[in-house]
């Protein structure tokens, strides 16, 4: 089975904004994106998800509290129970917390302001399925973008994140929006479920982002999809 | 306002309709509160044969101001069609009088760019006055047929330090991020500029790129009589009525909740998601062929939209009023005509079409409404509860509105102000003073990094950014296939419009067109967005007429364009208008986005620096005479346009064949300031060694005209020197990068490490807003 074999669909919500950068990357990382639009309780057969980013549906009442409910989560939080890996990025991220796929939530960044830039991270969890193509402690360059990405959880499951090696990222050198122990991005217990504020699909290629660092998310899950 | 007696006639009761205008001629009308001056109330009865209902006042008084109508500015506007050569036309798809201009870019691709102001909304209301102003524009490139792909946002503020820019500008900044952001468009440019004259009058300029192919163009018109005119996206509401409320009668009650008519505030309130979903429903009704002519709701709502589509057309046109969809209870006809609710948009729809046209609406949960059709009539006839309320020629609200030859006289002032040379100003000499020159320069407010206003805004959205904010110019891909790409960049140093707008508008347009050549893109269009004081003072007027001039002048010389442009008047508290501020905004195309010249250098160890133009002693208008004296006077540089163009090829030259790794304008700062940033931007360090019979400060602070730093590789020096010696361009090696340094090293200067540069730079925004 070749790479192109895979497929990997990616959700539009009414307010998607990054569902064409996140098919972008998909391309190309060698699989087929397919579009799975929102009101659609059909994942096409596709075997992966990406959640973009975006406002979802405005998100005038908590980011990511309406698109729980769409059709297509239904769908998405069934097969994610079967063990499909899914993978929420910034606003996709704040979809997959508040529909209780990874612990915690996004609350507004403490500097108050909406920041775009371009972070350092260090990769943590080279494991899950998303990251496996990372070195342990790797830095990379990708630019966050949000107002609203600040990690927060109870202590206790800080703790047990931070104990079952499920924080994927930390923010290096700046913490741009006070998140709990510079959490970027965690998995679920299965290293299946991850999701981040940061954008890997805006890090594929150093003509259009700060570098390509972000491509190897991409590539990890196609390993896991397509087994050489 | 004065108060004057009036009376008012539409009531729960009574409809002032056609018929019942015409039974009593007698009645008084605020038509002076509604803006119109006496003969133009006359004139409206004279077209009518009568007087107008209310809601024809209504209509008449919001098409016929200074904004929609450009009754003070269309005698000087003509100048740009008369300067534009059929050459320079080939390329134009549209131009002035469209939404927007349109130019092909080639490879079947067009781009659609325009700037608009919404300079007094965001001063009574800075978060929503910026947030519905990124709105209008993105709407005016809708309705073009084009998918809006970029925007940017020339600024203008009071004092940094000044308490009221604490409020607005963190204000407006967060209504431009808020709205631009959530509709997944690329901020990639603009400007932020700092000036006392804009105290109380800041200026929000909003610009923006969209992308379609070439015969994939709307245009505004209403034509094929039975076809149906059908509004979409939000409901109309009360808000942004603003004068149009004289008109409603203090005992209608119904508002927004329920009862007694409640004061909404006069700026109108943004929805972006309802705009993004308006976005992508729009594309998709142009893809599927369901539109005949579409218009945007902006300025002047409905009244605006129905009488320009019914005048672009071939025939008349029937609005029924009680079908529009509400979201307040009892407004009248005036108001719903009037309202300037935002996230609207009309089209003109074949009857066979609507049911489709309905389903793609709600697909994207787009309420759509019929609310008319276009008839064989010559009229626009808007109904209302039955009754006639509106029965006008529509081309006598839209296009045949007052025109003006207001006074213009060149101010007795501005000799004593030419006079004022820079040149007696005491000047640094040693070592240490032009460091502390330089340091101080880079920190002053218009010329710090403007990080904290743009890492606000999403540069990244849509995949295509190829350079953006602190570069130059923004730089777009297009076609992914290709590599085709666009670039823009806007500019107005409005200083030396003050000093000369003839001089200061071709400057204007020369910064402009650097920037977009710096990216390694040639420059194709011109649009504009005119901000000046009062129209009726004859020195604005003076201002106006001279940088339209300059302007129009300046394109024609260089051979492109000028697509369309906005105006905006009256940009003034008391007696003192704002600095004459006509920002010019250049379109550019580059044919392989790869081939871009980014602005820092450190590519490779030993590149060559090159300053390329002539380095004058100019410091009127000058960054420099302002941060450190405190003034303005003089004349401004000089600007030279064949210069500019040359520049230009040979920047373009450069990218294409790899001869330049870096490339910056110099402009406010001079020399100076471009060197730190290319050093800032690209993190490297340089030694820089003036030539031997340079004045250090002279060099290093001069705004002269023409000029751009280039970093160029080892192995292309000699061919890109001989390359600008064939061509008579001049250029002076002024330095080295050192990739190993971590330090500007100017000799005469001294050792400036980057952490204090940065420091410098990138300190003063944060510490002033937060």
């Amino acid at each position: 089975m070749s790479a192109a074999g895979a497929s990997i669909g990616v959700i539009t919500f009414p307010g998607s904004l990054d569902d064409g950068d996140a098919r972008r990357a998909v391309r190309r990382a060698g699989a087929t994106p397919v579009a799975l639009w929102h009101a659609d309780a059909d994942l096409h057969g596709v075997d992966a998800v990406i959640v973009p980013g975006g406002f979802s549906y405005g998100d005038y009442l908590r980011c990511g509290a309406i698109a729980k409910f769409a059709p297509v989560m239904t769908e998405v939080l069934r097969a994610a129970e079967h063990g499909m890996p899914v993978l929420g990025v910034c606003n996709g991220f704040q979809v997959l917390c508040e529909a209780g796929l990874l612990p915690g939530a996004l609350t507004r960044n403490a500097g108050l302001h909406y920041v775009c830039r371009d972070q350092w991270l260090r990769a943590e969890n080279t494991t899950s399925v998303w990251t496996t193509r990372y070195e342990p402690g790797a830095e990379l360059l990708i630019p966050v973008k949000h107002g609203e990405g600040r990690y927060v959880a109870e202590e206790s499951t800080l703790d047990e994140l931070e104990g079952e090696g499920r924080v994927l990222f930390r923010y290096v050198e700046d913490n741009p929006n006070g998140s709990s122990r510079d959490i970027a991005g965690v998995t679920d217990a299965r290293g299946r479920v991850a999701g981040l504020m940061p954008h890997p699909e805006h890090a594929i290629d150093p003509l259009t982002g700060p570098t390509d660092d972000g491509l190897g998310m991409f590539l990890s899950a196609l390993d896991t999809l397509v087994p050489a | 306002m004065t108060e004057t007696t009036h009376d008012t006639v539409t009531s729960p009761e009574r409809v002032d309709s056609t018929e019942y205008a015409a039974r009593t001629p007698e009645l008084a009308q605020p038509y002076r509160e509604l803006g119109l001056a006496e003969d133009e109330y006359q004139r409206i009865r004279q077209i009518l044969g009568r007087r107008p209902t209310e809601a024809e006042l209504a209509m008449y008084s919001v098409m016929w101001s200074e904004h929609c109508s450009y009754k003070s500015s269309k005698v000087h506007l003509r100048y740009f069609g008369e300067t534009t050569t059929e050459e320079m036309r080939a390329k134009m798809l549209a131009g002035i009088g469209e939404n927007a201009g349109v130019i092909d870019i080639g490879d079947g691709w067009a781009v659609t760019f325009k700037v608009e102001s919404h300079n007094h909304p965001s001063y009574v209301e800075p978060h929503q006055g910026a947030a519905t102003g990124v709105g209008g524009i993105v709407r005016d490139i809708m309705a073009m047929g084009a998918r809006p792909v970029a925007v940017a946002d020339p600024l203008r503020f009071g004092p940094a330090e000044a308490a009221d820019t604490a409020r607005v500008l963190p204000g407006v900044v967060e209504g431009i991020g808020g709205y631009g952001n959530c509709l997944g468009l690329p901020n990639i440019g603009g400007e932020v500029v700092f000036d006392e004259s804009y105290a109380r009058n800041p200026l929000v300029n909003a610009m923006c790129v969209g992308v379609l192919k070439s015969d994939e163009l709307q245009l505004a018109h209403a034509s094929g009589t039975g076809n149906k005119i059908v509004l979409f996206g939000a409901r109309t509401g009360l808000d942004g009525i603003g004068g149009v409320s004289v008109l409603a009668s203090e005992s209608f009650s119904g508002d927004e909740t329920g009862s007694g008519r409640k004061k909404l505030p006069s700026v109108q309130v943004g929805d972006p998601f309802t705009e993004k979903v308006l976005i992508e429903c729009c594309l998709e009704l142009y893809r599927s062929g369901l539109v005949v002519g579409v218009q945007d709701l902006g300025g002047a709502g409905l009244s605006c939209a129905t009488s320009e589509l019914a005048s672009a057309g071939d025939g008349g046109m029937w609005i029924d009023l009680d079908a529009v969809p509400l979201r307040a209870e009892g407004m009248t006809p005036a108001e719903i005509l009037s309202s300037e609710s935002q996230e609207r948009m009309c089209a003109v729809v074949r009857p066979s079409d609507v049911e489709a046209f309905m389903e793609v609406c709600r697909k994207w949960d787009v309420t759509a409404t019929v609310i008319g059709e276009v008839t064989d009539g010559e009229n626009l006839r808007v109904d209302w509860r039955g009754e006639r309320v509106v029965d006008v020629p529509p081309r006598t609200v839209a296009d045949e509105g007052p025109v003006y030859q207001r006074p213009v006289r060149r101010p007795a002032e501005q000799d004593r102000l030419v006079a004022d040379d820079p040149g007696a100003l005491p000047r640094p000499g040693s070592a240490g003073e032009l460091r502390e020159t330089l340091l101080r320069m880079a920190a002053s407010p218009n010329l710090c990094s403007r990080e904290w206003v743009t890492s606000q805004y999403d540069h990244y959205v849509r995949g295509n950014t190829v350079l953006a904010q602190p570069s130059d110019g923004g730089v777009l891909r297009i076609d992914e296939e290709s590599g085709r790409g666009i670039a823009v960049a806007t500019d107005c140093n409005a200083r030396y419009t003050r000093l000369d707008p003839y001089q200061g508008a071709r400057l204007a347009l020369a910064e402009a067109y650097r920037n977009v050549s710096v990216t390694g893109s040639k420059p194709v269009a011109v649009t504009n967005c005119l901000n000046f004081g009062s129209a009726e003072d004859p020195g604005v007027m003076w201002q106006f007429q001279q940088a339209v001039r300059g302007l129009a002048d300046g394109a024609a010389e260089l051979g492109i364009p000028v697509t369309g442009g906005n105006v905006s008047f009256y940009n003034q508290t008391g007696g003192d208008p704002i600095l004459p501020t006509p920002v010019v905004g250049v379109l550019g195309v580059i044919d392989d986005v790869t081939r871009r010249i980014p602005t820092g250098i450190g590519a490779a160890p030993g590149e060559a620096l090159l300053l390329l133009g002539e380095t004058h002693d100019e410091f009127g208008g000058s960054e420099w005479s302002r941060v450190v004296h405190g003034h303005l006077g003089g004349t401004p540089p000089r600007v030279d346009l064949s210069r500019e163009k040359l520049l230009g090829e040979i920047l373009a030259l450069g990218a294409r064949d790899g001869l330049v790794s870096a490339a910056h304008d110099l402009s406010e700062g001079g020399l100076a300031q471009g060197l730190v940033e290319m050093a800032l931007i690209g993190e490297t360090g340089a030694r820089v060694v003036l030539p031997e019979e340079a004045d250090p400060f002279v060099w290093l602070f001069s705004e002269s005209a023409g000029r751009a730093v280039v970093s160029v590789p080892r192995g292309e020096e000699l061919r890109f020197t001989e390359l600008c010696s064939a061509r008579g361009l001049p250029c002076t090696k002024i330095g080295v990068v050192d990739t190993e340094s971590r330090s500007l090293d100017i000799q005469g200067v001294g050792e400036l490490p980057l952490t204090e540069l940065r420091q410098a730079w990138e300190g003063t925004l944060p510490a002033l807003f937060g």
